[in-house]
Formats: C-alpha cells, sequence, structure tokens
C-alpha cells in the first residue's frame, strides 16, 4: 500500500486541530510558529512569547514592524487587544510554573518515554545555545513535538534513547509527525494516528520500537 | 534632593570598575541599551563578566565590546546566532569564558540576586548538560514531592545596563512593549542601575500603578535621542 506524508502545512493543521479553546500556548522557533496560521475558527487561544508577551499576534504588515515588539525568534508581531507585557522572570514563571496549557517545540530526538533532545546535536567544538528550550519543555503542562519522523537519512529521530544531549527527561507527551501522531508514555509509544495507507507494522519497523494502539 | 538623573552616558558609567560583572538588558532588536554599550567601550573598564541573554550580533553594541578583548567572561543562554561571528572566534580561540545558561534559570538567577535569596532549585535543566558546573561537577540535585531539582546559585551584578522609555529623577521607570525584556529583574540584581530613557518626566507624571520598576531599583538614568536607536518604536528604515 501506498501512503503520502502530511505536508509542513496539514501537520501543522493535525497540532492545530487539538488545541483546546481557551489554551495558553507557547509555540517555538521554527516549524511549530506555524501551527497559528492553523489555529480552527471559533476558539480563543493566547499565545505565550517567552520574551514577554501574552496575546500574541500575526506579523504586521510590511512597513508597519515596531522593533520593540517581536517574537521569541526575533521577527515583528502584533498584539492582540487584551494581550499583555511583562518581564523575563515573569515570563519563565509562567513556563516553570505550569501556567501555560501547552508548549510545541521542534526535536531531533524523542524518546519513547518522553525524553526530549533538542538544543545540540552535541557535536565537538560547535557554539553551543540553549535558549528557553529547557524550561519551556519540563514547564508546560503538556509538552509536545512537530517534526519529520526520520532523518534525512532515513534514520528514526524517536528513539529508544536519545543520543543527542538532552533538554529534558520524560517531559514530552506527544509527537506529531509527518507520518503519524504519537504519545510518550513511561511503558512506551501508543499510537494516536498515521497517514492513510500506513500499515502499523510498517510504521513500527520506521521507528524500530513497539507502538501500542 | 533626590536626582538621579545624569547628564552624559560617560557620567552615570564613570564608577564602573575593572573586574565588574555587567548585566546587560536586551533581547533581539528590542531594549537593547546600545549607547550604555558604546559608553562602557569608551569609559574602558576590563576584566568584565557580561551577562547578556546572547552573545552580541555584527560587529556593533555588545559584538563590539567583545571585540575590546575586555571581557573575560559572558554568561548567556544564546549565543549562536546567524552574526555572532565575534563571539564565535574568540569563544573558538579560547579567550572568552562562556557559562551558558538555560533562559529562564538566567532571569530566575537575577531575580533571586535581586531578592535576596540565597540559591533555589529548578526544575529546569535537570538531568542535562547544564546541570553541570564549569569544571564538570554535578550540580546539587533534590528530589521534593516526587520532582527533581538542581540548586542554581544568584547572579548578582555590579553593574547594570539596561534600556527603559520613560523614567522621573526619582528613578522610576516604564518600558516599551517586549523591550522590557530583563530590564526589570537587572534592574533588582545590582549594585548599580543606570537606565537609559527616551523621556524624562516630572514626578508625578508616570502613573504609580504603572511604574514597572520602582526607583529604588535604580541609580542613574539617561535621556537618549529616540532616533538613534533603531529599536525606540520607531521603524527600522525611519
Amino acid at each position: 500500500m501506498t501512503y503520502q506524508k502530511r505536508s509542513k502545512d496539514q501537520l501543522a493543521a493535525r497540532v492545530a486541530r487539538d488545541i483546546h479553546d481557551g489554551a495558553y500556548v507557547n509555540l517555538g522557533i521554527g516549524m511549530p510558529t506555524q501551527v497559528a496560521n492553523h489555529l480552527p475558527e471559533g476558539i480563543e487561544v493566547i499565545l505565550q512569547s517567552e520574551n514577554g508577551i501574552l496575546g500574541m499576534g500575526p506579523a504586521p504588515a510590511e512597513g508597519n514592524e515596531d522593533f520593540d515588539l517581536i517574537n521569541a525568534g526575533k521577527q515583528p508581531v502584533t498584539l492582540l487587544k487584551g494581550g499583555a507585557y511583562f518581564h523575563h522572570a515573569d515570563s519563565f514563571a509562567m513556563m516553570r510554573g505550569g501556567h501555560l496549557d501547552i508548549c510545541v517545540l521542534g526535536a531531533f530526538q524523542v524518546s519513547s518515554t518522553g525524553d526530549l533532545a533538542n538544543w545540540s546535536t552535541g557535536e565537538p567544538g560547535a557554539i553551543p545555545a540553549v535558549g528557553g528550550a529547557m524550561d519551556l519543555a519540563i514547564g508546560a503542562r503538556q509538552t509536545w513535538v512537530m517534526m519529520d519522523l526520520l532523518t534525512k537519512k532515513g534514520e528514526s529521530k524517536v528513539v529508544q534513547a536519545c543520543s543527542y544531549p538532552l533538554t529534558g527527561i520524560a517531559c514530552v507527551k506527544r509527537i506529531y509527525s509527518d507520518l503519524a501522531t504519537l504519545e510518550c508514555t513511561p511503558q512506551g509509544l501508543r499510537l494516536v494516528d498515521k497517514v492513510e495507507g500506513l500499515a502499523h507494522d510498517e510504521l513500527e519497523k520506521l521507528v524500530g520500537l513497539p507502538i501500542a494502539v | 534632593m533626590i536626582n538621579k538623573t545624569a547628564r552624559s552616558v560617560a557620567e552615570a558609567l564613570a564608577g564602573v570598575r575593572d573586574g565588574s560583572t555587567v548585566l546587560i538588558g536586551g533581547f533581539g532588536t528590542a531594549g537593547i541599551p546600545n549607547e550604555l554599550i558604546d559608553g562602557l567601550i569608551a569609559q574602558g573598564a576590563k576584566d568584565l563578566t557580561v551577562v547578556n541573554n546572547n552573545a552580541g550580533n555584527a560587529d556593533t553594541g555588545l559584538a563590539a565590546l567583545l571585540k575590546t578583548g575586555r571581557v573575560r567572561k559572558i554568561i548567556c543562554s544564546f549565543p549562536r546566532q546567524a552574526d555572532s561571528y565575534v563571539f564565535d572566534e574568540l569563544y573558538r580561540a579560547g579567550k572568552l569564558e562562556l557559562e551558558l545558561v538555560p533562559q529562564g534559570n538566567l532571569a530566575e538567577r537575577l531575580r533571586a540576586a535581586g531578592a535576596g535569596i540565597g540559591a533555589f532549585f529548578s526544575p529546569t535543566g535537570f538531568g542535562t548538560e547544564l546541570a553541570k558546573h564549569a569544571d564538570g561537577s554535578p550540580k546539587e540535585t533534590r528530589e521534593i514531592n516526587g520532582r527533581h531539582y538542581v540548586l542554581e546559585m544568584p547572579i548578582y551584578g555590579d553593574v547594570a545596563l539596561i534600556k527603559a522609555e520613560r523614567g522621573d529623577r526619582w528613578g522610576n521607570l516604564v518600558y516599551r512593549k517586549a523591550a522590557r525584556n530583563f530590564g526589570p529583574v537587572m534592574a533588582t540584581a545590582a549594585k548599580q542601575t543606570v537606565a537609559t530613557v527616551h523621556e524624562v518626566v516630572e514626578l508625578g507624571a508616570l502613573d504609580p500603578e504603572h511604574i514597572v520598576t520602582p526607583g529604588i531599583f535604580v541609580h542613574r538614568i539617561v535621556k537618549i535621542d529616540r532616533v538613534a536607536t533603531q529599536a525606540g518604536g520607531f521603524k527600522q528604515a525611519a
């Protein structure tokens, strides 16, 4: 049987579908930012940005950029009515204190029990950088990862144990990928859904780990 | 009479000593006290430890300060940027020590310093490479109510350089949008806090319900020209 991978837009829409009305959400830099463009109509979701914004709105029209109003990726954004500004210690209290409902992050690797590696490939000589990744990963009530299931070489990014340096331990609840949505549990992976035409045993073969149904 | 208004950046920075720990506010294009960084370069203090979220971009601001070779160590969360080549080169050459700190721990360590907290247990970074001291030994950890934490120490500043929007002669400050970022926390954590403002207003002109940093945390304010900054609420092209 043949199957088609979820496109970037389809994947963003898949993540967005699971975000509930009234949720406080932090979208990580990169692919997760796209989720904002796919939030279902008719619900209110409040986006947090680590640099001190709640109620973050979309990018401004060209020419209206305000460089005092940027997101964590340092791109100009807007503020929705009802939005608020705050300092960094408050911003990270929102994460660490469990006030954020959901954060969506990219990843290099996720283990079947939810360990996350997304800040460093551990290459010798590389300039390290971590930003808010570790605070977000362990802080939000639910940490979701959004990524391609396989590397460009075809290796699974969902692993038994991360080989890259860890960002957090047992912190990922769900993995949204281009082939399947998986839940990380203390007992291992559990299937939420997969693309049409992809057989369960085929998915397990790609991941190299058992996936409970 | 209390008057914290300095006539110039040079006057505001006159007391910075060699060996100081300098907290520098800003995140991305917002809230970077560029005039104060330039002033620090002109002032000449050396053997500095700098605390900032990043480690400088291109050749100006913090990158220019690093380039002078007067910074011994930088404490930050995200040094690697597309244009962080000044830092990259110094770091690779072993001329600049780096303490990499998760961003929230950075903010909270500053907050702890300002609030008189001796140390605190943070869940961030537990079980990772960043739960280690510079010599590679593990930081103290503790399990509290079934959750794992790492002991984190305060970061005390000798000087904080921050950018605010408006201030009065008592040092009360308000900020503008996301330019607030590290400013209020760093202001509390340093012995000497210097803030640039675009406007110095009369006492009472700032709504007391809206003052973000009360003047007790601020020692000097300097008015700088709004046009001179890229991130003063003006479009970059203007």
